[in-house]
């Protein structure tokens, strides 16, 4: 496959669509399809077929807006429809070419207006399933360049120059972590795909493979250009079955167009790529216990150093990134670092696809250029607070994050702002909290994630959050003293600074953080007996010693 | 060294067989392990002793280090399923849109914990830590197939409409 046979695919790509006048796609992501999309593409191939009329339905990945499921766009009338059924199907297809159908529009343009996409721009205009209609829209074309006219340090230095900082969560700078891989000897090196989105609440991850999974691929490939890396491993949760079963079709049809396998793009660099399933461990997230995994064991994390750019899966060096930051390589590759550069905040650059639910109007997946202001997500992008309650917190980073409280709206939406509230970017999640939700009993929610998860091999971890969950229970049921909560904070810090990895480590953050905005909701609680948001059932016979 | 034989299969039964091509299409190798397992439950539903005990002796791997990697991953079970399976999401998004209400129904309705199945093998009730349709939370999953926005009273009639069949 060269550059030539590439465009050459695209070519014919846009011909055979040109052969239609309108192009309607059907967005059959999870949500979407939950409410029907399936019924829906199928009225509207009938629709279609009936009215004589060119058109070309496709099926799509997420297009965003999830809440206003099941979405439909049509091209080039440029209209979006909301909460489509399958009576629709017609009105919608004798109104293409003329005006849109007014009471199925989906008018959510501050919504869309926020955004910037980049990881998520083939969302909702590709067929996840046909390499070549990622091919249309530049695919690959960042892979066969790289190959081409790039050395590997080029590569290494247009990701360092770009600012990409890893998407997982923790966000350490991408190019250095590529440049160490490359530094180490050995003459076989492997990259690998964290597609074990663990958080509970997240979703970015499962869209971009579900939805984009060419995308995945393509950077993985690059990366394994540049730090020499000849076998590659995309780990994802087998509670995604479509996230992996749209991954087989990809690498297959990769293979089949020679852009996986030996000697890609006519030169002597060979790559491929194997699938591995998770099988619902949280602590798989990080690194080391995400390498056990792999070779068939235990998903328990081993100390670092050494790290796995000096020693990973078999030993041998390896590279490991989230899902979203490989999915960012490609358009860096083809704009250039410094576009990549230009977007975003002073230390956090690009782009960032966040998973918005809860309590919010618009729940779904969005993507924003980072140090964009909290309150334009919840407010102008996620449309509020529903219901005319009142917001409380937003809660980000899952279960190793924190609740920044509604007064800090005014923050800005990057790595440093966030781990300074309190809290950390963490992978994506972002959920809306409002009068209804007690902050006690969330951060009983997460311990009690934390210990469930805990994989038991090291003792702050497995015997502290299980401490930390028995005080927060307390607290919850109304039979705490003030010293339990003196006790809960020490114990806090014990957790936080002696534990292995980063599930432990970060374990007390989502008490740290309630504790540090509402503490008065615990002391309610414990002097009270009283939880202000109406959750906990506290037993108020329990009699306070003195 | 000897070549290693794997051991016969446990029984005339097909699904045996695409157990071991997994084994197989992985050379046998002892990273295969989990990769196997998932081909097991796939195929039988769940994971038995004689089941566990066939894939470490296949992959050369001790009982101990593959009873370990089952017990392990919570996407394993040892026990059969139910005929049908309601699966509750515990996400943080369903919670926040009070998941917790939904699993004590449905506890209560069918007389069992969730993790259990119905004295008559009927209804297994799960729940899972995160299917990722949060937007459209709560969420449950009748048989696998992801309903959202989910009422007590929808899940009540499920279960109800499973009851009688």
């Amino acid at each position: 496959m060269t550059i030539e046979e590439l465009e050459q695919i695209a070519v014919s790509v846009h011909q055979e669509n040109a052969k239609y006048d309108f192009e309607v796609n059907v967005c059959m992501d999870l949500a979407c399809n939950s409410q029907g999309a399936g019924a829906v593409r199928e009225a509207l191939v009938k629709a279609a077929e009936a009215s004589g009329k060119k058109v070309l339905i496709r099926k799509t990945g997420c297009m965003g807006p999830c809440s206003s499921g099941p979405l439909v766009r049509v091209d080039p009338d440029d209209a979006l429809y909301h909460h489509v059924k399958e009576k629709d199907a017609e009105p919608i297809v004798a109104h293409l070419g003329g005006d849109p159908v007014a009471e199925l529009q989906c008018d959510l343009n501050e919504h869309f207006d926020k955004q910037v996409r980049v990881v998520l721009e083939n969302a909702g205009h590709i067929d996840p399933e046909k390499i070549d209609d990622y091919i249309s829209r530049d695919g690959y074309k960042a892979l066969l360049t790289v190959l081409t006219e790039m050395t590997p340090s080029g590569v290494i230095h247009r990701i360092t120059e770009s600012g990409l900082r890893g998407r997982g969560g923790g966000g350490y700078p991408t190019g250095l972590k590529w440049s160490t891989v490359a530094k180490s000897g050995g003459d076989m090196k492997y990259v690998v795909c964290n597609g074990d989105e663990g958080d509970p609440g997240a979703f970015m991850d499962r869209s971009v493979m579900e939805g984009d999974p060419h995308r995945v691929i393509e950077g993985m490939a690059i990366a394994a250009y540049a730090v020499g890396a000849g076998k590659g491993f995309i780990y994802v949760r087998a509670e995604y079955p479509v996230a992996v079963s749209r991954l087989t079709t990809a690498i297959r049809e990769a293979r089949r167009r020679g852009l996986l396998g030996t000697n890609l793009g006519g030169t002597t660099f060979s790559f491929d790529v194997e699938i591995r399933l998770g099988a619902g461990a949280f602590v798989c997230g990080e690194e080391t216990a995400l390498i056990a995994s792999i070779e068939g064991k235990r998903g328990t994390p081993r100390p670092r150093p050494p790290y796995p750019a000096m020693s990973g899966l078999w030993g041998k060096p390896t590279l490991i990134n989230n899902v979203e930051t490989y999915a960012n390589v490609a358009p860096i590759i083809r704009n250039g670092g410094k576009w990549f550069h230009d977007m975003g905040s002073e230390r956090s650059k690009g782009t960032k696809v966040f998973a918005l639910t809860g309590r919010i109007n618009h729940t779904g997946l969005i993507e924003v250029p980072l140090g964009i202001k909290l309150w334009e997500i919840i407010d102008v992008i996620g449309g509020g607070v529903p219901g005319g309650h009142k917001l409380k917190a937003v809660q980000t980073g899952g279960p190793s994050g924190g609740c920044i409280p509604a007064d800090m709206l005014g923050l800005g939406v990057s790595y440093d702002a966030l781990m300074a509230a309190g809290s950390i970017m963490g992978s994506g999640g972002m959920i809306v909290m409002d009068d209804t939700s007690c902050m006690v009993n969330v951060a009983r929610f997460f311990v009690e994630f934390c210990m469930t998860e805990s994989c038991g091999k090291c003792i702050p971890c497995r015997a502290g959050t299980a401490q930390m969950y028995t005080l927060l229970t307390r607290i919850c049921e109304g039979s705490a003293t003030m010293d339990d909560l003196h006790l809960l904070e020490e114990l806090c810090g014990t957790v936080k600074e002696t534990s292995l990895c980063g599930l432990g480590q970060t374990a007390p953050n989502p008490v740290l953080s309630t504790l540090k905005y509402f503490r008065h909701e615990y002391i309610d609680h414990i002097v009270q007996k009283h939880c202000p948001a109406g959750v906990c059932n506290l037993n108020a016979s329990v009699e306070v010693p003195a | 060294m000897p070549a290693f034989t794997p051991p016969p299969l446990p029984s005339e039964d097909k699904r045996w067989k695409i157990v071991n091509g997994t084994m197989r299409k992985n050379g046998f190798a002892r990273h295969a392990l989990i990769e196997t397992l998932h081909t097991v439950q796939s195929s039988f539903g769940y994971l038995d002793d004689d089941a566990i005990r066939f894939v470490a002796q296949s992959l050369r791997v001790p009982l101990s280090q593959a009873y370990g990697v089952v017990t392990f991953y919570h996407y394993f079970s040892l026990k059969p399923p139910g005929k049908h399976t309601m699966t509750i999401c515990a996400g943080t998004a369903c919670y926040i849109k009070g998941t917790d209400k939904l699993i004590a129904a449905a506890e209560q309705k069918l007389g069992i914990r969730s993790g259990q199945t119905t004295p008559g093998g009927g209804v297994s009730l799960m729940t899972a830590r995160c299917v990722g349709a949060c937007s459209r939370a709560p969420v449950m999953l009748t048989d696998g197939n992801v309903s959202g926005e989910v009422t007590a009273e929808q899940m009540i009639a499920q279960l109800e409409r499973w009851a009688v069949e």
